[in-house]
């Protein structure tokens, strides 16, 4: 292990966590404002880049089917005005996709707001109506819904990896190419984006209001439904510009979001599911723990990562109060 | 009994013996059964969910197959072994989560489930990677090699139909009991004597316990181990079958592994032919079937079904007594000792702040043996945290608390409860999903002991009847004993209340410490009450109660105190009090009266 | 034309009817105290209200019935209530608090920096505070946060649901002063407290309830001199028969 290993393992572990550490800030978000633990963030991050690559051949990708489909359970919901949204949303992103196969930059767009205008769907279809349920009722359908959006994933993308153009081509240096400059970019335009909506935005402050105290944020005419219909939309936008950008590096195939979903998870857990700072370190963290058993025993360092939870867990519950609950 | 009614499953492999196909999908149909049901009792009973039963199965399976290849010793020592490893997972994972937030559980188990898949994968040392271990041994009995799928469906039927009849003993236990309140409200069933923490690991063990039995059977049954079956994609299939035939009820899990089993198949032929390409679609099918069964019919099929065909009663599958009292004793009942007037619960200079607020500052209080002690004062004076730092739902900061003479400060619920205190809440926790007698039956709970062993091997009917005879006795002392059988949640409020009464005189506990017991009552409600209680205070129980309704306290406390901003400011008879300057300030604010 | 009629409320929690039957009215300008010991129904009358528990029997502001009893409805039509307990954002500063008291106004495009000022002339304490989390205040200071936030929506009609609880007899005296300068501005009140002396001291007329049902209603002088009322907080000594 030299100098130069070192480096690149750090560089390589740089360039995860922070893919990692976004995921766990788009966890940290729903969970707080939801107490929805969204299992399905990979699949949304990994539809954008599998539609772009459909749209990029001029074929309009299943997924654009799954999200009208869900935008009319969704309008079906909601009474009066409150159809506006799903009903114009699904029109404009329906136009968007057939402008799109003559532009070529607004193919980015169009996946882009695919999976936001999907995420928000997915809220609005299977969360809201069970916002009373419990937190582990909540679990079970964010797994499920994982599990099918996983499976259409395969049914419409198909087994294959797929690898869109970069978007800046080249290398920096060994290990650092331009579009993972850009990625990092990325990750601190958005961490900077998202402290400064929550903390000078009051579009930014009702959202956390809503997840601190919900009885009064209804006071001061904060829908909750509303509140999540915002996190999730958030949510979902990080998760598909992540994919976006990481997808020229990795290769994207249908299957390959759960697993960085995952190692978001493990991120937030390490924050308990409450703290922000914590978990974006913690998923630095994990992805500098990977990087280096990728290099001794690369076959394991998934499982590796997730022997993390452990310490993790046993701080928490050092911490847990007892019975109360 | 009606129960035994399950081992006609035994005669299936006769009916479906022309038909090796149908025969190999009912031993699937065992084994997805065996998982469910530690899903039953995972989450049906217990409340908490694992994604890792497929992991669980998959330990004892690699365990039983390589010890087979490794030694040559009877696939039979793989049993012990698979099951050993398996509750050595399951107790790792669980010590470490139990204490947490519900949903830590499963997240931990998905990671689990994951890097131990990976591990399989990988290790090809070990386990051979994904070609996997072949050419396994298959098990003998009495000599007889179970090698096809009809031999081994007799295997497989019979320990499932054992399980469930273990099961069955299990709900209608006190672990069952405990383990629905658990469930519902963990503070109550602490304040029955319930260990949360502990209850819980021995489910989770219990469940993964479950797992490896299936585990071990299946890799008999294929002679085969590979990590596909193991996954995660797999757990959550047990998940989804469990959840869609209703987790709640055993006919439910196995309605669930029944319809499963036979549609997977189904599924894997027709939606690739539907979709013109080759690739496991039903994943997708499984989780849209759990997303619905979620949000329209949450309970799972089987209680729509069992509602259609009105199987007499209603979704309970068997009522304990079936309408009669037990022929048992009740549990023996310490009849209040020691002197009357003697001091049981002493209260000494107790402080609580919640950040900046000084709930309770220098509180003291005694009460003595047949006395009925009311703790009085306006909204916001502390008299609710006074009853949980007494109680050991809260820690105070300083002072100390004497139960019988004995030290029980900061204590845990379920500790001070056994011995001899029991509250109730100021609203009624009454467990919906449990009858009127299983409610007040929960209350033995510290008084009966029968461990997981005992009940599963249905070794536990004494106990359990005189349990059972002793609830009758307490729901009949406050009235409700025509209501036993009904389900708790028709009961109307008053009456919540007075099961709460029932449930305190099942406890044995000597000391009652009641909770607004007058909220929600009518007028003869309350006199009733009142007249109950008095009755209890001649026989030597003690009472501290709190309460809003000064007609109902005035007239039944023997002395009253009075609370304000968290201190005592007042203490006596109710004339006393009631005439007593600083009290009507505290109430009134001073009002001028005639 | 009063500002709000209510004829017989009934207010629900499962099996248990917490409110029964309860009729009252408030003219523009006037202050209300519903007054009765605890469990009388107090704060589920608001509740029910507001349609944050199931209740019957008919609610109109200015002669109109509400088609829909939920929060963000009253809210729109300057209906704004202080809840007991307060409901602030802890983590949030004081200033955000605020903010967020005027969001619905926010999201129409109005300006809040009148407002603002405006709470900080009446809560200098708020001003010495502004960039605090909510949740380090005092008990009194968070009652005037709340009471600060609900002023940021500029309501009609303002409900207070036990503003001195647990808070110490001179803050409370505090709070009261404020309310009462408010009073003297023209905004009218619906006060639920359990401090009956506090509440008389404010309010033009009262209700008295008991066991959810109202015992008895008045002018607030006549109220105070009323032995019942008396009565009602701390009962009457009788013994219960036999037993």
């Amino acid at each position: 292990m030299d100098a130069t290993i070192l480096g690149l393992l750090l560089l390589d572990a740089l360039q995860n966590g922070v893919v990692y550490g976004l995921l766990a800030l788009a966890l940290v978000l729903v969970f707080a404002v939801t107490r929805v633990i969204l299992v399905p963030i990979g699949e949304l991050m990994m539809f954008a880049p599998l539609s772009l690559v459909w749209l990029q051949s001029g074929r309009f990708p299943g997924t654009l089917g799954l999200a009208l489909a869900l935008g009319l359970l969704w309008a079906l919901r909601e009474r009066g005005r409150g159809r506006a949204l799903p009903l114009l949303g699904g029109a404009g992103l329906l136009l968007l996709f057939l402008l799109a196969r003559g532009v070529a930059p607004l193919a980015y767009l169009a996946a882009l707001l695919l999976v936001v205008y999907l995420g928000v769907a997915t809220y609005r279809v299977f969360f809201q109506p069970m916002r009373e349920a419990t937190v582990l009722a909540l679990l079970i359908m964010a797994v499920g819904l994982h599990v099918a959006y996983q499976g259409l994933g395969l049914v419409f993308f198909g087994p294959e990896q797929f690898r869109p153009d970069p978007l800046l081509q080249g290398e920096v240096t060994v290990g650092l190419s331009w579009q993972g400059v850009l990625v990092l970019a990325f990750a601190l335009v958005s961490v900077l984006g998202l402290y400064l909506f929550f903390r000078r935005a009051l579009f930014g402050k009702a959202l956390l209001a809503a997840a601190e105290n919900r009885l009064g944020a209804r006071l001061c005419g904060i829908r909750p439904e509303e509140a999540g219909m915002v996190a999730f939309a958030i949510a979902s936008l990080m998760a598909a510009l992540s994919g976006l950008l990481l997808a020229p590096l990795i290769n994207a195939a249908y299957f390959m979001g759960f697993m960085l979903g995952l190692k978001g998870f493990v991120a937030a857990i390490l924050g308990g599911l409450l703290s922000y700072p914590v978990a974006f370190l913690g998923a630095l963290l994990v992805a500098v723990f990977e990087s280096f058993t990728s290099f001794y025993a690369s076959a394991y360092k998934d499982a590796l990562a997730f022997l993390l939870l452990v310490p993790a867990l046993f701080y928490q519950s050092l911490r847990a109060k007892g019975v109360e609950e | 009994m009606r129960r035994y009614l399950w081992f006609a499953l035994l005669l299936l492999p006769f009916a479906l013996s022309p038909f090796p196909f149908y025969l190999t999908l009912l031993n699937f149909f065992a084994l997805s059964g065996l998982v469910a049901l530690s899903l039953y009792v995972l989450t049906g009973l217990g409340g908490m969910t694992s994604f890792a039963q497929a992991a669980f199965m998959g330990v004892a399976a690699y365990a039983t197959a390589l010890l087979a290849k490794g030694t040559g010793l009877s696939p039979w020592a793989g049993l012990l072994l698979g099951l050993l490893l398996t509750l050595a997972f399951a107790l790792v994972l669980g010590l470490l989560t139990v204490r947490l937030k519900g949903h830590f559980l499963p997240l931990s188990t998905i990671a689990w489930q994951v890097a131990l898949y990976i591990l399989a994968g990988n290790l090809v040392g070990l386990t051979g990677g994904h070609t996997g271990l072949t050419d396994l041994p298959a098990l003998v009995l009495f000599g007889l090699p179970l090698d096809t799928p009809f031999r081994y469906a007799f295997l497989s039927l019979f320990l499932l139909v054992l399980l469930v009849l273990a099961l069955h003993n299990l709900r209608e236990s006190r672990l069952g009991r405990a383990l629905l309140a658990l469930r519902g409200d963990a503070l109550t069933a602490a304040s029955f004597g319930v260990d949360p923490a502990a209850l819980r690991l021995k489910a989770f063990l219990l469940a993964g316990g479950i797992a490896g039995l299936a585990g071990f059977l299946y890799a008999h049954f294929l002679r085969f181990v590979n990590p596909t079956p193991f996954s995660l994609e797999a757990s959550i299939k047990y998940l989804v079958m469990a959840v869609a035939g209703g987790v709640g009820t055993i006919p439910g899990v196995l309605l669930g592994a029944a319809l499963f089993t036979g549609l997977e198949d189904w599924l894997k032929d027709l939606l690739p032919l539907l979709l013109g390409r080759q690739g496991n679609y039903e994943t997708v099918a499984y989780g849209l079937v759990l997303a619905g069964i979620l949000l329209f019919a949450p309970q799972g099929l089987w209680p729509l079904l069992a509602r259609r065909f009105i199987w007499g009663r209603g979704p309970k599958e068997a009522a304990p007594g079936e309408g009669e009292p037990p022929k048992a004793e009740p549990l023996p009942l310490r009849a209040p000792s020691g002197g009357r007037g003697e001091v049981v619960l002493e209260a000494k200079e107790l402080r609580k702040a919640f950040g900046g607020l000084l709930a309770v500052n220098g509180v003291s209080f005694a009460l003595r043996r047949g006395e009925i002690l009311a703790l009085i004062g306006p909204n916001g004076a502390g008299k609710s945290t006074t009853f949980h730092l007494v109680t050991g739902a809260l820690r105070p900061e300083a002072g100390r608390v004497f139960l019988f003479g004995r030290e029980v400060t900061g204590l845990p619920p379920y500790r001070v409860h056994r011995l001899g205190l029991g509250r109730t809440f100021q609203h009624p926790h009454v467990f919906p999903e449990m009858t009127v007698l299983e409610n007040a039956a929960l209350a033995t709970y510290a008084r009966t002991r029968a461990g997981f062993l005992r009940v599963l091997f249905g070794l536990h009917r004494e106990e359990e009847a005189r349990a059972l005879a002793t609830a009758w006795e307490a729901l009949r002392r406050v009235g409700l004993g025509d209501l036993a059988l009904e389900r708790a949640d028709r009961l109307t409020a008053g009456q919540q209340r007075l099961l709460e009464l029932a449930r305190l005189l099942a406890s044995g506990a000597e000391v009652l410490l009641l909770d607004e017991p007058g909220a929600g009552l009518r007028a003869g409600e309350k006199r009733e009450l009142a007249r109950l209680l008095l009755a209890l205070a001649r026989e030597g129980y003690s009472v501290l109660l709190v309460d809003h309704d000064m007609d109902l306290v005035m007239g039944l406390a023997d002395r009253v105190v009075v609370m304000n901003y968290g201190e005592k400011i007042a203490e006596g008879t109710p004339e006393e009090v009631q005439k007593d300057p600083r009290v009507r300030a505290a109430y009134l604010g001073e009002v001028e009266a005639a | 034309m009063s500002l709000l009629a209510v004829r017989d409320l009934t207010v629900r929690y499962g099996a248990l009817e917490a409110v029964r039957g309860v009729s009252f009215a408030l003219a523009e300008g006037e202050a209300l105290a519903l007054i009765g010991p605890n469990g009388a129904g107090k704060t589920s009358v608001l509740r029910g209200l507001l349609g944050l528990a199931r209740a019957e029997g008919e609610v109109r502001l200015l002669g109109e019935a509400l088609p829909q009893r939920t929060p963000e409805a009253l809210l729109a039509r300057g209906v704004v209530l202080v809840p007991e307990g307060r409901a602030l954002f802890p983590g949030l500063s004081v200033e955000d608090n605020l903010l967020l008291g005027g969001f619905a106004r926010f999201r129409r495009g109005e300006d809040l920096r009148a407002d603002l000022k405006r709470v900080y002339a009446l809560f200098p304490r708020l001003l010495e505070r502004r960039r605090q989390p909510a949740g380090t205040l005092s008990g009194g200071e968070q009652q005037m946060l709340a009471l600060g936030r609900a002023l940021m929506a500029r309501p009609r009609l303002l409900l207070l649901d036990e503003p001195s609880l647990g808070l110490a007899p001179l803050i409370v005296q505090e709070i009261f002063r404020i309310l009462a300068a408010l009073k003297g501005e023209g905004a009218t009140l619906l006060l639920v407290e359990q401090n009956a002396k506090m509440a008389l001291s404010l309010a033009d007329r009262a209700v008295v309830l008991e066991a959810g049902e109202v015992a008895l209603s008045g002018r607030a002088e006549e109220l105070r001199a009323n032995p019942r009322v008396v009565e009602a907080y701390l009962g009457a000594a009788r013994e219960v028969e036999g037993g």
